[in-house]
């Protein structure tokens, strides 16, 4: 029953994992952006959650409409101001970037809120459990939070494969020249692939402070994990990324039941397995990423 | 001159310089288009055809010079706003998205149309022989069948202008046939067309107007009524003694 009980518990902590890296999914397969402050503004997400919910005396869910659209408009603002001037410089110029607003996030955070550990009042919905059969016992955050990754990653690909903005968003995934020259208008469509790549990583962050605890300095380690569930699963593919990150929480938490202290590093050890037999993802093929974005549809 | 002077040009082009960084690919070109007319764009390779129409498409920035269209001063516009006024380009190589359905690569054409004068119905009846597959992903296309879903895409931005790079390299001689019927159709219809064309004998069949370029600069610039065979051989291989 305790495997049982892993396995479920895994799943539900790679929803955890899948949530966070959806949005790092969609800045590469559609901008070819590998974003390095991707956890980082995460846990900038957690921050407002936490200065909002302390500001008006709320559970940080009463929040998320306030804060959703802050972190949407966050990802527009460094859409136009960051990222954009920077892919103009070729490929290296994004990476050096994402990475130097990593360090700064990380550093004002910490002078702003120190690096004290701090958590998200999560209201009577953190305590909250349910017991399947007599052994195990889940989480109603835990399970909140697998949902929502369920659903956000439903909605995306809905929208990528039935709506014209998902199909513009395609195509210029397929190539960005070609786009630019039948009529796609190229930079209000990154602005809201950014959009909402902060936003569900807000989401995310969210979820992580109230789960556990976080510091100026989780981002990182978020990031990791998320990079991890993206390249298992096959850059670009939504579904994929999903089915990647619940293979890290089933990891995690299995190989957690056998000895504590191995259990992060079966996860990596898992993500270098699966690099080394098929370096496109389980769920790429043999295709190209482009390709395998264009499928799910 | 002669035909262009009576009517209006729908396109002006002058004295267009591109450069691709240090490498300059066009010199001071200058191009006339009258609405309602078919002109055929040739030269050798590298002679700078396709960087033209990517120029007048938008895809490419001029140095200097202007592009015009119906009096309006487009040298600076961005791609979507060309296509809005009636500018659209079948890329050479036909450059699908190979991860999109043939319909879906046809609604994306549509996404800055200037009209709503091309539906998709009009389309298919246009290439009924890509109707039956419009659920099928572009990449698994005959290269013919890509080679319509380029031209529809084109298409459904209801141009007035439709520039068409090098549509037969690669196709079989019935379906570059069947390709020409259509491109008929559409002249009939009003569509004014610019055509980058290797095959000198069909160029010069199907167009009025003819406009050589050689190596960057045009070479010749004519009637095709005005003009004999070898005084395009002469202008397209250049005068080298």
């Amino acid at each position: 029953m305790t495997w049982v009980n892993a396995v479920i518990q895994g799943l539900l902590l790679g929803g955890q994992y899948a949530l966070i890296a959806c949005g790092l999914s969609l800045t590469f397969g559609v901008m070819r952006i590998v974003n390095l402050a991707h956890g980082d503004l995460a846990v900038c997400g957690a921050y407002l959650g936490l200065v909002l919910s302390t500001a008006l005396g709320v559970p940080v869910w009463v929040t998320l409409p306030l804060l959703l659209p802050a972190a949407f408009c966050a990802g527009l603002a460094l859409q136009a101001l960051l990222f954009g001037r920077a892919l103009r410089h070729g490929l290296l110029a994004p990476v050096l970037v994402t990475f130097g607003l990593s360090v700064m996030i990380e550093n004002l955070l910490q002078v702003a809120a120190t690096s004290d550990p701090r958590g998200l009042n999560g209201g009577t919905l953190a305590l909250a459990s349910f017991r399947i059969g007599s052994h195990i016992t889940v989480s109603w955050l835990f399970m909140t939070a697998f949902l929502t990754a369920c659903a956000v990653l439903s909605g995306l690909q809905l929208l990528l494969s039935r709506t014209a903005w998902g199909r513009q968003v395609r195509a210029t995934a397929d190539d960005l020249d070609t786009a630019r020259l039948v009529g796609i208008r190229v930079r209000p469509l990154f602005a809201t692939v950014a959009g909402i790549a902060v936003a569900t990583a807000a989401l995310a962050g969210v979820f992580i402070g109230t789960i556990g605890t976080f510091d100026p300095f989780a981002g990182a380690n978020s990031l990791i994990f998320a990079f991890e569930a993206v390249v298992i699963g096959g850059i670009g593919s939504l579904w994929g990324t999903l089915i990647g990150g619940m293979a890290l929480g089933i990891t995690q938490v299995v190989v957690g039941q056998v000895n504590e202290a191995y259990s992060v590093l079966a996860v990596h050890l898992l993500f270098l397995a699966v690099l080394a037999v098929r370096p496109t993802g389980l769920f790429a093929g043999h295709q190209t990423a482009r390709e395998a974005w264009g499928a799910l549809g | 001159m002669t035909a262009q002077a009576v009517k209006t040009p729908l396109l002006d082009v002058t004295g267009l310089d591109v450069f691709y960084g240090d490498f300059q690919a066009l010199f001071g070109v200058s191009l006339s288009v009258a609405a309602g007319g078919a002109t055929a764009l040739v030269g050798a390779n590298g002679a700078g055809k396709t960087t033209l129409l990517r120029t007048i498409a938008g895809g490419q920035a001029a140095a200097s010079g202007s592009i015009s269209y119906r009096d309006e001063d487009l040298t600076a516009a961005p791609p979507h706003q060309r296509i809005s006024r009636g500018i659209a380009l079948v890329p050479e190589g036909r450059r699908l998205f190979g991860s999109l359905t043939v319909e879906e690569n046809i609604q994306v054409g549509a996404a800055a149309a200037a009209s709503a004068d091309w539906p998709l119905d009009r389309i298919y009846g246009v290439f009924p022989m890509i109707a039956g597959r419009r659920r099928q992903r572009a990449s698994t296309l005959s290269g013919g069948e890509q080679q319509a879903v380029a031209i529809a895409r084109a298409l459904a931005a209801a141009p007035s202008l439709l520039l068409l790079d090098e549509i037969s390299l690669g196709l079989a001689p019935v379906v570059v046939e069947a390709l020409y019927q259509t491109l008929a159709e559409l002249r009939a219809a009003g569509t004014t067309l610019v055509i980058v064309e290797q095959d000198l004998r069909r160029a010069m069949a199907v167009c009025d107007d003819l406009v050589c370029l050689l190596e960057g600069r045009v070479a010749l610039a004519a009637p095709v009524p005005a003009v004999t065979r070898d005084q395009v051989v002469a202008a397209y291989f250049g005068d080298r003694t």
